[in-house]
């Protein structure tokens, strides 16, 4: 980035530097103009008062906070294994030499990545009449799965060619090549990509929100509609967000730091290891026919 | 096939409600996004922390928060506007931090001599990079853009939920109608095939002809 960065603007000589200095003390005024101006609405429509804010110091708020938390980190692991379990599945199925598996196995993939996990979410529980759990893992765990079925089969497509043909001349058999030779440098090269889907889908538990289950969300509006404590929306959304914008971040940077490490590795010489960018750009039909 | 015919204004209606999102979405997160990407390639330091901040939050934001945040939240603040106002407003802002990091790796890889040429020529920064680096970045980063709009069409789903017109909340006047759940549900799939699809057939369009040829 700093290569190209640099090369859109000559290295500032003392004149531009103070004017730059002018820019970036008026862009910080700005920023920290708008910034005051939220405070300044925060307190001005009273967030900030007691009353407000006494519910959180309530063992009772505290726990429902907290079981909401591991209701999602349930719906999140669950959903987690599941997908990772159903990619291999798939990922196996569109890399099988059957030509009636690979068919299916694409059309699976095809279909469910083209679905809004939302409409696979709501038809598991209304048209199935599942648990909310049962149905927010169904739907996360088909599209999760789908998603990373393509970045399982990148990531053996990405080892050179060179390494399946020596094992093949070792008189390998299929079987062995791909568990022995391909798989273990194609995960490495692909677990960046494969953790940042898994923030897509720790992410999207907060779907679970729109079906009642009783995950993070949903425990903060119930303290957030409770008349009994002045109507606390802004606080309850000041508590939540840190944490589950935290909880992402926190494996968002994993992600980043599992990509430099494996960028580094000499296991992973042989195949280029993904970046750990966002996930999001994988999906969609268009998504398919990239590298 | 009856809950189609039967019901086709409110398919229409849906599927219109679902365009308009995806559209007025679309275009606030691709204005938002390059702006981003200008911000975080920018000499001013202060800038680029505002665009990387953004990225940074906004990418590792739930979009379900986001929309219970703004559609709920801001109205507490005396900012009352319509429900599908601000549910473009929440999809657009979520979606312009993908967009910046598309554009922005796409600036990337526009050769470094091309922004070395252009200021060579005594260009500023804002003509290096809107005359010079942009057009051809643009030419590149065609495909990941139609894969990011058409996340966001899918992740206008959510909307419906939020009382805001579109496709998905089509099942639940069907289902208070006794229809078949299975079939609405089919034709609401179809729908977003459709839409999704479109956009995919567009961006294969504007690659054909603009794509860097490869």
């Amino acid at each position: 980035m700093t290569t190209t960065a640099t090369a859109l603007y000559d290295l500032p000589g003392p004149r531009t530097r103070v004017r730059h200095r002018w820019y970036g003390i008026g862009a910080t005024a700005v920023i920290l103009g708008i910034l005051a101006w939220i405070a300044y609405l925060l307190f001005d429509t009273g967030q900030f008062e007691a009353e407000k804010w006494r519910p959180f110091a309530y063992q009772g708020i505290q726990d429902l906070l907290l079981e909401g938390l591991a209701n999602t980190l349930k719906a999140f692991g669950l959903a987690a294994v599941l997908s990772l379990a159903l990619g291999a599945v798939l990922a196996c199925g569109r890399l099988s030499e059957h030509r009636p598996l690979r068919w299916l196995a694409t059309l699976f993939v095809e279909f469910f990545r083209a679905m809004p996990v939302l409409v696979m979410i709501f038809f598991v529980f209304v048209a199935l009449k599942a648990q909310p759990l049962t149905a927010l893992v169904t739907g996360l765990t088909l599209y999760n799965g789908s998603v990373l079925a393509e970045v399982f089969r990148t990531g053996i497509n990405s080892v050179e060619r060179g390494q399946r043909e020596a094992a093949y001349s070792l008189g390998m058999r299929k079987t062995q090549v791909m568990a022995n030779v391909l798989v273990p440098q194609g995960v490495r090269a692909m677990l960046p990509a494969v953790i940042s889907q898994l923030v897509v889908a720790l992410k999207d538990t907060s779907l679970g929100f729109l079906i009642t289950y009783e995950e993070f969300l949903q425990a903060g509006k119930l303290i957030a509609t409770n008349l009994d404590y002045d109507l606390p929306f802004i606080p309850v959304v000041l508590i939540i967000s840190p944490i589950y914008i935290g909880l992402c971040m926190l494996l968002s940077w994993f992600a980043n730091w599992v990509g430099k490490r494996e960028r580094r590795n000499v296991k992973t010489s042989a195949a280029e290891v993904a970046p750990a960018g966002p996930s999001e750009s994988l999906s969609g039909p268009t998504g398919a026919d990239r590298p | 096939m009856d809950v189609l015919l039967d019901n086709w204004s409110l398919y229409g209606e849906g599927l219109w409600g679902t365009v308009q999102l995806t559209i007025l979405a679309s275009l606030l997160a691709l204005a938002l996004g390059v702006l981003m990407a200008g911000f975080r390639v920018a000499p001013v330091g202060s800038l680029r922390t505002l665009g990387t901040a953004w990225v940074t939050v906004l990418r590792n934001t739930p979009l379900t928060l986001l929309f219970f945040a703004v559609l709920l939240g801001l109205p507490r603040f005396g900012l009352v506007l319509p429900f599908q106002t601000f549910a473009i407003l929440a999809l657009g802002c979520y979606t312009s931090a993908f967009i910046c990091e598309v554009v922005r790796s796409g600036i990337n890889t526009v050769p470094v001599g091309q922004g070395e040429a252009a200021r060579s020529l005594g260009m500023t920064f804002t003509q290096s990079l809107g005359l010079v680096v942009l057009p051809q970045a643009f030419r590149t980063v065609i495909p990941p853009i139609g894969s990011t709009l058409i996340a966001l069409a899918k992740n206008s789903a959510i909307a419906g939920s939020f009382s805001v017109t579109e496709l998905l909340g089509v099942y639940k006047p069907l289902n208070e109608m006794g229809y078949s759940i299975v079939w609405s549900f089919v034709w609401i799939a179809v729908g977003y095939l459709i839409v999704t699809l479109t956009i995919s057939a567009l961006f294969n369009v504007l690659e054909k002809r603009w794509g860097v040829r490869r």
